[in-house]
């Protein structure tokens, strides 16, 4: 394998001819090498001790128990017994629940919004700003806006006193285990709908005005022209926030802490995010919430294997 | 963007300019705008001058626009009673040092892997990268447990800024903005301060670093409100009192206190993050579409 150099390459002859300068010139790429790493060993180290390490950690703690400070293997007993959590499916019906509905809501709308917002040739600016101001509060701020003034369950709340005004019932809000997801994705949305809608907007200003031209020439009226230019111009940018929108909802967990006080009313506010929180955090439990994260990871990657999947097939 | 350098979008400018559909048009933009100022003002008009009132007033229906008889009191004794100037103070501590140790140690990194590339280094990129894929959530535990008890040196964090400050280090996010942007600056530029004598150090200070502003003022201002709005990791890692940060003392003290006063102290704390915002919008803006890819 090793006798494939035939004597007389150049490399060979200039290598044979200066042994003194190849020296210097691989004693200098060592000293780049070692400048490169000094620049970046600051942020490999913290990527190692806080991403790559715990991803490692968390991994093997979920096979793990540690007792009165003894660490013992147990195999799958993490995994049984986080199942066997009686909040364990309930919090994936409402993480999914929510999924579903913040697609419905917090992923159409936005789009809708950047769609008009685009349309609009005067006072861009000051709404580009309005629908971004609620991603800059401390979501705990907002939380407590709506926990308190909108969804107050008294007649004087925000929401009760518009829907009174309207004619319409009012509703217990976060005290009636059927309106709990709903009123969370709405201030979910309404917090975080910002940057979604500043992302499309950049995207929207991407797609060449003469698509449109041709299709309003082929009797293409307005829904056919966001069905037929807008969607598919902007679906990757489109199929790019789905993703992202998947994985923040998997995380929800603000939003019940403060809306809910944890769990709600029958667990109708416990998502997955908050059962890591509750089994490490209160019940001391760091093994379990270790597994959770283990399986959220795998759900995830089942679910992006798949939807990978489906949207290159239809290239 | 002024009305006559538009492009063509969906509806046609010639379409808009027209009789109907000029009186459409303002129609339409009278009534985004209305409903825009009431969805997303609103709400803080509501939250702001409600904290005014007293809680007699504000159990009242139908609800009062403005408080009868405006009073302070409840954002004086939100001030002090949940000791906001400390927990203001640490949050902007933890939000200055933040900024300092990722604008560092990023952009040291983004710096070797765009313009020295060492060995592995897209290895290494790549290692940091993936991570991305990694929700928070699933980290939560383990990084805790590191945290309480760092492998080797065997010390602990909690209650250490260092604690904020190390792990926001780790954004494969901010590097990848960064490197992209250093790409960006020609390669001429590099050989020519190597010929004029400058080591990597003085090259990335006084040409790299200067002709970047742009962008670290776009990762500085996304890591201070990253901090100002980050819940559950300061929580867990800064657990006392005198250490918290203020979204999670208004948190813990939202059980004992009456509504309007976490009310006021809610509208305290998002002060910082609003000012910063109406002065760097613009960077704010672009820099949110810098990271999105083109589709």
């Amino acid at each position: 394998m090793a006798t494939m150099t035939a004597p007389g390459t150049t490399e060979q002859l200039t290598r044979s001819a200066s042994p003194a300068r190849s020296r210097g010139r691989r004693n200098r790429k060592i000293r780049d090498n070692v400048t490169g790493y000094a620049f970046l060993i600051g942020a490999i180290l913290c990527f190692a001790l806080f991403t790559w390490y715990p991803m490692i950690r968390g991994i093997i703690m979920s096979f793990q128990r540690t007792r009165r400070g003894v660490t013992t293997w147990v195999g799958w007993d993490n995994y049984t017994r986080i199942i066997a959590d009686p909040s364990f499916w309930p919090a994936w019906r409402n993480t999914v629940y929510f999924t579903v509905l913040a697609l419905v809501i917090g992923y159409a709308v936005p789009f809708f919004v950047a769609i008009l917002l685009n349309e609009l040739r005067h006072a861009k600016g000051y709404l580009r700003v309005l629908v971004y101001l609620p991603v800059m509060l401390p979501p705990a701020s907002a939380l407590f806006l709506f926990k308190f003034y909108a969804y107050d369950p008294s007649d004087a709340g925000l929401f009760n006193a518009i829907l009174t005004f309207l004619h319409l019932p009012t509703s217990q809000w976060m005290q009636s285990p059927g309106a709990t997801m709903p009123a969370m994705v709405i201030a979910s949305t309404w917090m975080n709908m910002g940057s979604a809608v500043l992302i499309y907007l950049a995207s929207l200003q991407n797609i060449p005005g003469e698509l449109y031209e041709a299709a309003e020439l082929d009797g293409a009226g307005l829904w056919r022209r966001i069905w037929n230019v807008t969607i598919p111009q902007t679906r990757l940018i489109l199929g790019l926030l789905a993703m992202m929108q998947i994985v923040a909802t998997m995380q929800v967990f603000i939003e019940p802490l403060i809306l809910a006080n944890g769990a709600g009313t029958q667990d109708s506010a416990t998502t997955v995010a908050y059962l890591i929180y509750q089994h490490g955090f209160y019940q001391n439990d760091l093994n379990g919430a270790a597994a959770l994260g283990v399986i959220i990871l795998v759900a995830l990657a089942a679910f992006s294997g798949v939807y990978l999947r489906l949207t290159t097939k239809n290239d | 963007m002024s009305h006559n350098s538009g492009t063509r979008t969906l509806v046609s400018q010639a379409q808009l300019r027209r009789g109907k559909g000029k009186y459409l048009y303002w129609t339409l933009l009278g009534l985004v705008v209305a409903g825009f100022t009431l969805v997303f003002i609103g709400p803080l008009y509501w939250m702001v001058t409600g904290a005014l009132k007293t809680g007699q007033e504000i159990a009242q229906t139908p609800p009062t626009l403005w408080p009868r008889h405006p009073d302070v009191s409840n954002y004086t004794n939100a001030w002090s009673n949940l000791n906001l100037s400390k927990l203001l103070f640490n949050t902007f501590y933890y939000a200055i040092g933040a900024v300092l140790f990722q604008l560092v140690f990023d952009t040291a990194a983004a710096y070797s892997l765009s313009k020295l590339r060492p060995v592995l280094g897209n290895v290494v990129l790549g290692a940091m990268l993936a991570t991305l894929m990694i929700p928070v959530i699933v980290l939560i535990v383990p990084q805790y447990v590191t945290v309480i008890d760092l492998p080797i040196v065997h010390a602990s964090l909690i209650n250490q800024p260092l604690a904020i400050w190390l792990p926001l280090v780790a954004n494969a996010f901010n590097i990848f903005l960064l490197k992209r942007f250093f790409d960006s600056i020609p390669e001429d530029l590099m050989s020519a301060a190597q010929v004029d004598g400058a080591g990597p150090l003085r090259t990335l200070w006084s040409i790299i670093l200067p002709m970047s502003r742009p962008i670290l003022g776009v990762v500085s201002i996304f890591s201070v409100t990253y901090v100002w709005k980050d819940f559950l990791w300061p929580k867990l890692v800064m657990p006392d009192g005198s250490t918290r940060t203020v979204s999670v003392g208004i948190v813990a003290f939202s059980g004992g206190s009456s509504v309007n006063e976490v009310i006021a102290a809610s509208v305290i704390a998002a002060i910082p993050t609003v000012i910063i915002f109406l002065i760097f919008q613009r960077n704010i803006m672009s820099g949110l579409t810098a990271g999105s890819v083109k589709g």
